[in-house]
C-alpha cells in the first residue's frame, strides 16, 4: 500500500502539469492537433488512476483544452469525482471544469445533487462559495428544485461573501424553477436592506433583472427603490436602479413625475459619465411616458438634449456613440428638439467609426423635411459610393429608402428625382436589397400616377441595359429590379415611346438566365407590350407590316421560354405563344385584332394594402369556428398544420408583390366608395388616420386628370444610363426654389415665368403659394392603398391574439425565455389559473405588511386567498383595496409624500389574452391536453398558503398528484364504456387462475373506431379482480423531469377493480433487466415491490405512475412483472397475484417536442441524420387523421403541413432528433424519416407500421 | 446580464474564455472567431461598442471590448448593463490581474491559467460579475473616473 502511494507520487512527478501542456502546445505550432491528441490520450490514462491528485491535474488540463475547443464531455464523470474531493484546491478544479462543460443534458449532473448540497452546507465558506459559483453555470431545473431550499437558507448566512453569492444564484434558480420565486421573494426583498453593500447590490441586481422581464409585477417596489436611489451613493447600484425605473415608468406615468426632480439633480451633480448617461436615458423614458405636457417639461428635454450634445461633441468615441444612441430615443417623441442639432449629426456621418455612422443614420430618419431631403440623400449617395464593405452599404441603401418612403412619401417633392435615385441605387454592386428597390419602384409607379410616364421611360432604359445588372453573377440580388422594370413597362406601356424596342429588349435570349419568377414577369409583360404595339399600329393601316413583324418576333423568341425549366415561365410562354400564333393568322386575313388583344389587359390596377386580405370582414351569419363536418377529436396538431399552411399562403402572396387584379370599377364608383370609407374612418375612433400631409394632398387632390402633364425631354436623363443624374435634380430643385422665391418677391406675371422655364421642368399648381411651404415640383396624387370595403379597422393585424403559433413561438434554443415567462405574466382570462399573477404581484405586498405592520397577517392572507377564489371580479376590486392599504403603510415613510398613492395605484389591467395563451402553451408541449397543463398551475392555490411558511416540498407534491387526477377523470368515461363491452363477469373466487390466459398482448392499442377517441392506454393484464392498463412514457404531466433526466420513462398504470370486493395492499413489482430498472425508493432492495399508494373499492379505478430508468433506448424492451394484492370480502381476505408484461416500445422514448420550421430545416441541413423510409399501402383514412394518429401514438408534433405532405418532429429522451416527412397519395402513405440514431429510427418506423396495420 | 467574457490575443488565440450560457464547444469557437473578426478590424481610436454579435443573443446584445497591448478583453452583455459601467469593469478586471501578477502580460495568462487565469482573477472578478452583475467588487469605484482604486480583495 505504502509502495503504491510512493509509486503514485513518483508517477506524478513525470506527469505533465498545465504549464507543461501549454508549453508543449506552444512548441508544437505545426502539429498542434496531433500533439493535443497524444496529450488527451495521456490524460485518459491519468484519469484511470486512483490518485485524486493525478485526476485533478488531468481535469485541470482538460479545462484548458475545453477552452481551445475540444469536447471533453467524455470526462464528465471524472469531473464529478474531482468535485467531490475533500481538498479545496481539487474541489475548485472540479467545479471550474463542471462550470465550463456541464449543461442541461449532461447526464451525470443528477449525481451531483448530494455532493453540492454537502458543499453548500460545508463549514468552510470557500467550499460553499465555490459550489455556488459552479452551480450558477450548470443549474438545471432538477437541481434548482432540489437545492432551492438550501440556497435560500444561505441567503441568511452569517458571511456576506456567501450571502452575496446565494442572492445572485437565486436568479438562476428562478429561471429554472419558477415556482421558487414566490417563497423566496420576501427574503430577497429583505436583502435590499442588507448591511453589507455587496449583498445589497446583488439583491438590486437580481430584482432589476427580474423586473426587466415583467416590470408590472415589481411596480409595487418602486417606493423602496426610490428610497434606495435617494440614499445610496454607490454608482453601480444607482445605475441599476435608474435603469429599472426606466423600465417601470412606461407602466406608470405618475412614477415618472416623481422621478424627474431627483434625476435632474443627479444629472447636475454627478461627475460620473455613466451615471449621467443613465439618468438622461431614464429622464427620456419618463418624458416619453408623459404624453400630456408638464410645466417644466420642455426644460427637462432641453437639459437632456444639451447634455447629449456635450456627449456627442466629446472626443471620446464611446461617449459620442452613446450620445447618438440616446438622441435617437428622444427623436421619437420630440423630433423638433433633435432637429436643431442637425449639423452635429451630419458631421457624425463622416466619422470613421462605423458604429457611430450607423447611429447617426438612425437619427437622420427623423431629421428630414421637405426642405432638406434631397440634400441629405445626396450626401448619403456620396457615402454609398465611398463605402467599403457591403454591410454598411446595404445599411445605407435601406436607410435611403426608409427616409424617402417614410410616412407615405411625405417629404418627397419631386418623384422624378426619387425614381432616378432608385435607378442609381441599382448600380450598387453585390447588394442584397434588390427586392427592396424593386418594391419601391413598383409602389411609386403604381401609386403616383403622374410619374408613370417618367418611370416607364426609366424602366425601359433599365431593361435595355439589363446586361449591366445581370452581367456579374455576384450581382444576383439586384436583378430583382428587372422584375419591377418589366412589370412597370408592361402595365403602363401606353406611356412607352418605343414599345417595339422595349419588347425586343425583353425577349433577348440572355433573359433566359434570369431567375424563374422574373422570366415569368417578362413573358407576361411582353404580351402586354405586344397588345400596345398592335393598338398603336392599327390606326395606321398602311403600316400593318410592323404589327406582323412584332407577331413574328414573339413567335421566334417565345419558344426559348417554352422550354424553360420553370413551370410558371413555361406555362405563360406556351399560352402566349399560342395566342400570338392565332393572332398572326388573323392578321394575315387582315382582321382587326388590336381591340380584342388590348381587352385582355384592360383595367386599372389599384394598389392594395398588404393587409387587405386579412381585413376582409367575415360576412354576417358565417361563423368560421363552427365545424362544417363532425369534428374529429384529438385533431389539435392537424389543426395547427392547416393554420400554418394558411399562413404560408398569405405570406407567399405578399412577398410576390402580385397585386390582385380588381374587377373593373369606374372612377365614379371608386370615388364614391372612397368617400364612404373616409367617412367611416373618420367616425371610427380606432382608425389610425394617415399622416396629415398625405391626407391633405389627397383631399386637395385634383385628380390625375387635372394634373398638367408636361412633355418630358427625355434626352437629358436618359442619354447616359450609367451616370448619376439625381444631382441634376437637386440643382434644378434649388434653382426652382430660388426662382419661386424670386417670383414671389417680384410677383411677376405668370406668363413671364413660364417663358423663363426650361424644357424638362414642369410646374405644378399655379395657384398662390403659402409662404413657408415648398411647392412640390409637380402635384402628386398619392393614391392610398385599397382596402376591402367595410374593412375591419383593427390595427393589430400582425398579432393575432388567438394564434396558437404565436404562443408556440418559443425559442427552443433559449429555454430561459420560456421559463422566465411563467414568473409573472398576468393572466386574467383563463379562470383556472387567474390567481397566479396576482399571487406574484401580491407577494411583495404581503411581505410588506409582514415587515412593516406585525407578523400577524399570515392568517389574513390565507383568508384573502379564500376570498379570491370566490370570484374574479371581486378579486380585482380586492387587489385595489389591498394596494390602497399598502399605500397607507407606504405614506408613513418620510420620503414618500402623498404622491406614492398614485405611484402604486393599480396598473392598467389590460393584459392581452395572448400572454395567457403564451404561458399556457409554454408549459405544455402537448397542446391537446389543457387539463394537464392547467393543473400544475392550479396547485399553488392549495400550496401557496403554506408556501410562505414552508416553501419547499409542498408545491412539488401537489403538483405531482394533480395532473393524474385530471387525467384519470378524462379517461374514466371511456373505461366505463369498455367495461360494459367486456362484461365477463366472474363473481366467484377463482383461485390461482394467475394471469397467463388473460394477459393480452401489450402495445395493442385498444381502440376500434376510425379515429376519435384515441388512447394510449393498452390493456396490460386482467383477471377476475382487477384490470391494469398502462400508458407508456406519459410525459404529459412530467415535462420538467424527463427532458433533463435523459433516461427516465414514466409509466402510468390504471388499476380498475372489477370485482365486488375491496382490493388493498397492492404491490407492483418488476424484474429489472440490465437495461431497464424500476426506480425504487432509497433503501429498498432491488427485488422489493413498490406499494401502490391507494386502495380500490369495488368498481373504482385509479392511476399510479412508476418511473423506470432506461440505459439504452434504441431497442424495444419487455419487462416481466407481478402485481400482488389482497382481496377483502366481508368475512375473509385472500392474497392474489397477477402477472403482466410491460412492453416499452421505442415510441415510448420519444417526447412530443414542438419545433420551428426554421430550426427543423437547419437540423435537416446539418447532415448528421441518417435516413430511412417506409411505405404504407391501403391506408384509407384522411390525411389529418393519419397525422393525428402519428402525433398521438408516436409522440410527434407537426412542424409544417402543406396539402398532403407534412413534416413532423420528435425527440427522444436522450436527445436524438427524429424527423418525419409524411406524404400521401391515393391510399399510399410514404414516410421518409431521419434520425441521428438509425437503430431507434428503424424500430420507431416498425411501430408506426404496426399502428397502421391495426386499423 | 453578462453572457460571456472572451479574452484573446491579437491573432484570435483564446486566452481565457468564460460563457455564462451553455454553448457547444464548436459553437463557442465559432463565436470567438466571429468576435475576433469583428473586433480586430477596428482601429484603436474608434468606440468600444459593437452591435450584433449575431451568434449570442440578438439585437439586445452588445459587445463591449477593450484592447490592451496584445490582448482583447471582450464582454458580451445585454441591454440591462450600463455600457460605460462595463468598460470600467474591464478596467478593474485588468487591474486586478495586474495586482495578481505584478505587471501582467499575455504570457502570464498563458502560463498561469490555473493560478491566475483560471481560479484567482476570474473567480474574483468573474464571480463578482457572475450571473449578472457588478456587485461588491468595484464598490469603491466611482465609475467614470479613470483613477480607479482597486478594493482590497479577500484572499480566495
Amino acid at each position: 500500500m505504502a509502495l503504491k502511494i510512493v509509486k503514485g507520487s513518483i508517477d506524478r512527478m513525470f506527469d505533465k502539469n498545465l504549464q507543461d501542456l501549454v508549453r508543449g502546445i506552444r512548441n508544437h505550432k505545426e502539429d498542434e492537433a496531433k500533439y493535443i491528441s497524444t496529450c488527451i490520450d495521456e490524460i485518459k490514462q491519468e484519469l484511470k488512476q486512483d490518485n485524486i491528485a493525478v485526476k485533478a491535474n488531468a481535469v485541470c488540463k482538460l479545462t484548458y483544452l475545453q477552452m481551445l475547443g475540444y469536447d471533453v464531455s467524455w470526462a464528465a464523470f471524472n469531473i464529478v469525482e474531482v468535485m467531490s474531493s475533500s481538498k479545496f484546491t481539487y474541489k475548485r478544479i472540479g467545479y471550474l471544469a463542471a462550470s465550463q462543460c456541464f449543461h442541461e443534458s449532461t447526464d451525470v449532473i443528477m449525481l451531483t445533487t448530494n455532493q453540492i448540497r454537502k458543499d453548500l452546507s460545508s463549514p468552510n465558506q470557500y467550499d460553499t462559495g465555490v459550489a455556488l459559483t459552479g452551480l450558477s453555470c450548470f443549474v438545471t431545473p432538477d437541481l434548482a428544485r432540489d437545492l432551492a431550499n438550501d440556497i435560500m437558507t444561505l441567503m441568511s448566512h452569517t458571511k456576506p461573501y456567501i450571502r452575496k453569492k446565494a442572492v445572485l444564484i437565486m436568479y438562476k434558480v428562478f429561471l429554472k424553477y419558477p415556482e421558487s420565486l414566490r417563497p423566496a421573494f420576501p427574503r430577497l426583498k429583505e436583502k435590499l436592506e442588507d448591511p453589507d453593500p455587496g449583498v445589497q447590490s446583488a439583491a438590486v441586481n437580481v430584482i432589476c433583472e427580474l423586473a426587466r422581464r415583467n416590470p408590472k409585477n415589481y411596480l409595487s417596489l418602486a417606493p423602496l427603490f426610490f428610497k434606495l436611489m435617494t440614499s445610496s451613493t454607490n454608482n453601480w447600484v444607482l445605475i441599476k436602479i435608474i435603469k429599472l425605473f426606466g423600465a417601470l415608468t412606461p407602466l406608470e406615468p405618475r412614477l415618472g413625475k416623481k422621478l424627474i426632480e431627483p434625476l435632474t439633480n443627479l444629472i447636475h451633480s454627478t461627475s460620473a459619465m455613466s451615471l449621467l448617461y443613465e439618468c438622461v436615458n431614464t429622464v427620456i423614458a419618463v418624458l416619453i411616458s408623459l404624453s400630456s405636457g408638464m410645466p417644466n417639461h420642455s426644460a427637462s428635454i432641453q437639459l437632456c438634449v444639451q447634455k447629449l450634445r456635450i456627449l456627442i461633441e466629446d472626443s471620446d468615441q464611446n461617449l459620442k456613440y452613446l450620445g447618438l444612441l440616446a438622441m435617437s430615443k428622444i427623436l421619437k417623441t420630440h423630433p423638433k428638439s433633435v432637429q436643431s442639432h442637425k449639423d452635429l449629426i451630419l458631421q457624425c456621418l463622416d466619422d470613421k467609426d462605423e458604429s457611430i455612422r450607423l447611429r447617426a443614420l438612425d437619427l437622420l430618419y427623423g431629421m428630414v423635411s421637405k426642405k432638406n431631403l434631397m440634400e441629405i440623400v445626396k450626401k448619403l449617395m456620396l457615402h454609398v459610393d465611398k463605402a467599403e464593405g457591403t454591410t454598411y452599404r446595404d445599411e445605407l441603401l435601406t436607410k435611403i429608402i426608409d427616409i424617402c418612403s417614410q410616412s407615405n412619401y411625405q417629404y418627397i417633392t419631386n418623384f422624378e428625382w426619387y425614381i432616378s435615385i432608385l435607378v442609381e441605387l441599382t448600380r450598387l454592386e453585390g447588394t442584397r436589397h434588390g427586392h427592396l428597390i424593386a418594391s419601391q419602384m413598383l409602389d411609386v409607379a403604381i401609386r403616383v400616377k403622374a410619374i408613370r410616364a417618367f418611370a416607364v421611360a426609366q424602366m425601359a432604359t433599365l431593361l435595355d441595359n439589363a446586361h449591366l445588372l445581370t452581367g456579374n453573377t455576384q450581382r444576383n440580388g439586384i436583378c430583382e429590379v428587372l422584375y419591377a422594370a418589366a412589370w412597370i413597362c408592361g402595365e403602363f406601356s401606353e406611356h412607352l415611346e418605343e414599345p417595339m424596342a422595349t419588347l425586343e429588349a425583353m425577349l433577348r435570349p440572355k433573359v433566359a438566365t434570369l431567375p424563374g419568377h422574373i422570366q415569368a414577369v417578362y413573358v407576361q409583360n411582353a404580351a402586354k407590350l405586344f397588345a400596345t404595339v398592335l393598338r398603336g399600329q392599327e390606326g395606321v393601316p398602311a403600316d400593318s407590316t410592323v404589327a406582323q413583324e412584332t407577331s413574328q418576333l414573339l413567335i421566334d423568341r417565345l419558344p426559348l421560354f417554352v422550354q424553360s425549366s420553370n413551370l410558371e415561365v413555361q406555362e405563360r410562354a406556351s399560352c402566349i405563344l399560342q395566342l400570338v400564333k392565332y393572332i398572326q393568322k388573323l392578321q394575315q386575313k387582315d382582321v382587326e385584332v388590336a381591340e380584342e388583344v388590348t381587352a385582355l389587359f384592360a383595367g386599372e390596377l389599384n394598389p392594395v394594402a398588404p393587409k387587405a386580405q386579412k381585413k376582409v370582414p367575415v360576412p354576417e351569419g358565417l361563423d368560421l369556428d363552427v365545424w362544417i363536418n363532425e369534428p374529429p377529436s384529438g385533431s389539435e396538431s392537424e389543426d395547427e398544420g392547416r393554420k400554418s399552411k394558411g399562413k404560408a399562403v398569405f405570406a407567399k402572396e405578399e412577398s410576390r408583390h402580385t397585386k390582385p387584379r380588381y374587377t373593373e370599377v369606374d372612377e365614379k364608383e371608386l370615388a364614391k366608395r372612397r368617400e364612404v370609407r373616409k367617412a367611416e374612418q373618420a367616425n371610427n375612433p380606432f382608425y389610425i388616420k394617415a399622416s396629415p400631409s398625405s391626407q391633405k394632398v389627397y383631399q386637395d387632390g385634383v385628380g390625375v386628370e387635372h394634373i398638367p402633364v408636361v412633355q418630358i425631354d427625355l434626352s437629358v436623363p436618359l442619354k447616359v444610363p450609367g451616370m448619376p443624374m439625381s444631382d441634376q435634380y437637386v440643382k434644378l430643385e434649388e434653382e426652382r426654389r430660388e426662382r419661386n422665391k424670386a417670383d414671389k418677391k417680384k410677383k411677376k406675371d405668370k406668363k413671364k415665368r413660364e417663358k423663363g422655364e426650361k424644357g424638362r421642368r414642369r410646374r405644378g399648381d399655379s395657384g398662390p403659394e403659402s409662404e413657408e411651404d415648398i411647392t412640390p415640383a409637380h402635384m402628386v396624387d398619392i393614391v392610398t392603398e385599397e382596402m376591402p370595403e367595410n374593412a375591419l379597422p383593427s390595427d393589430d393585424d400582425d398579432k393575432d391574439p388567438n394564434d396558437p403559433h404565436k404562443a408556440l413561438n418559443i425559442d427552443l434554443d433559449n429555454l430561459l425565455a420560456a421559463s422566465r415567462r411563467p414568473l409573472a405574466d398576468s393572466e386574467k382570462k383563463l379562470p383556472v389559473r387567474s390567481h397566479r399573477p396576482d399571487e406574484v404581484l401580491k407577494s411583495p405586498m404581503e411581505d410588506r405588511q409582514v415587515v412593516e405592520v406585525v407578523p400577524e397577517p399570515k392568517k389574513k392572507t390565507g383568508k384573502e386567498k379564500k376570498d379570491r377564489k370566490k370570484s374574479k371580479e371581486k378579486k380585482k376590486k380586492h387587489k385595489q383595496e389591498e394596494e390602497g392599504d399598502l399605500m397607507g403603510a407606504g405614506s408613513e415613510e418620510p420620503v414618500q409624500p402623498e404622491e406614492t398613492k398614485e405611484v402604486a395605484a393599480p396598473p392598467p389591467a389590460s393584459t392581452p389574452e395572448a400572454s395567457d395563451l403564451d404561458f399556457w402553451l409554454s408549459n405544455a408541449p402537448v397542446p391537446s391536453n389543457p387539463q394537464a397543463a392547467a393543473a400544475p398551475a392550479s396547485t399553488p392555490r392549495t400550496a401557496s398558503g403554506m408556501a410562505a411558511v414552508a416553501p419547499d416540498s409542498e408545491p412539488e407534491e401537489a403538483k405531482d398528484t394533480e395532473p393524474e387526477e385530471t387525467k384519470s377523470s378524462t379517461h374514466k368515461k371511456k373505461k366505463q364504456k369498455k367495461e360494459k363491452e367486456k362484461k365477463k363477469k366472474k363473481h366467484h373466487h377463482n383461485h390461482s387462475d394467475g394471469a397467463g390466459d388473460e394477459s393480452v398482448q401489450n402495445g395493442t392499442v385498444e381502440e376500434e373506431e376510425p379515429l376519435p377517441p384515441m388512447s394510449n392506454y393498452a390493456l396490460l393484464a386482467e383477471n377476475s379482480y382487477i384490470k391494469m392498463m398502462k400508458q407508456d412514457a406519459d410525459k404529459v404531466c412530467d415535462i420538467q423531469g424527463n427532458l433533463q433526466d435523459g433516461s427516465q420513462v414514466v409509466v402510468s398504470v390504471i388499476f380498475e377493480n372489477k370485482c365486488d370486493s375491496f382490493i388493498k395492499s397492492m404491490e407492483f413489482n418488476v424484474l429489472d433487466s440490465l437495461n431497464s430498472k424500476l426506480q425504487r425508493p432509497d433503501g429498498a432492495g432491488p427485488h422489493d415491490g413498490l406499494i401502490v399508494p391507494f386502495q380500490l373499492p369495488p368498481g373504482i379505478s385509479n392511476e399510479a405512475r412508476f418511473i423506470f430508468s432506461v440505459q439504452n433506448i434504441v431497442m424495444p424492451q419487455k419487462l416481466k412483472g407481478t402485481l400482488t394484492f389482497i382481496v377483502k370480502t366481508d368475512d375473509s381476505s385472500t392474497h392474489e397475484k397477477l402477472d403482466f408484461k410491460l412492453h416499452f416500445t421505442c415510441t415510448s422514448y420519444l417526447i412530443t417536442t414542438p419545433c420551428y420550421s426554421d430550426a427543423y430545416s437547419k437540423l435537416l441541413e446539418s447532415g448528421d441524420l441518417k435516413g430511412c423510409s417506409l411505405k404504407l399501402e391501403g391506408v384509407n383514412q384522411p390525411f389529418h387523421h393519419l397525422l393525428a394518429r402519428i402525433c398521438f401514438h408516436h409522440h410527434f408534433s407537426v412542424v409544417e403541413r402543406i396539402d398532403s405532405c407534412a413534416s413532423m418532429y420528435s425527440r427522444s429522451i436522450q436527445g436524438h432528433h427524429m424527423c418525419l416527412l409524411v406524404k400521401t397519395a391515393d391510399q399510399t402513405v410514404s414516410i421518409d424519416a431521419k434520425c441521428d440514431e438509425p437503430g431507434l429510427l428503424g424500430n420507431v418506423l416498425d411501430e408506426i407500421k404496426l399502428t397502421f396495420s391495426q386499423c | 446580464m453578462i453572457k460571456a467574457i472572451l479574452i484573446f490575443n491579437n491573432h484570435g488565440k483564446p486566452r481565457l474564455i468564460r460563457f455564462y450560457e451553455y454553448f457547444a464547444e464548436d459553437v463557442q469557437q465559432q463565436i470567438i472567431r466571429e468576435t475576433f473578426h469583428l473586433v480586430s478590424k477596428r482601429d484603436d481610436n474608434v468606440c468600444n461598442f459593437l452591435e450584433g454579435g449575431s451568434l449570442i443573443g440578438g439585437s439586445d446584445y452588445k459587445l463591449i471590448y477593450r484592447h490592451y497591448a496584445t490582448l482583447y478583453f471582450v464582454f458580451c452583455v445585454d441591454s440591462s448593463e450600463s455600457e460605460l459601467g462595463i468598460l470600467d469593469l474591464i478596467q478593474v478586471f485588468v487591474e486586478t490581474l495586474d495586482k495578481c501578477f505584478e505587471n501582467v502580460c499575455e504570457l502570464d495568462l498563458i502560463f498561469h491559467m490555473d493560478k491566475g487565469g483560471f481560479s484567482a482573477a476570474p473567480a474574483r472578478a468573474v464571480s463578482a460579475v457572475k450571473n449578472i452583475n457588478l456587485p461588491e467588487m468595484p464598490r469603491n469605484i466611482n465609475i467614470g473616473d479613470i483613477n480607479i482604486k482597486v478594493p482590497s480583495l479577500s484572499p480566495f
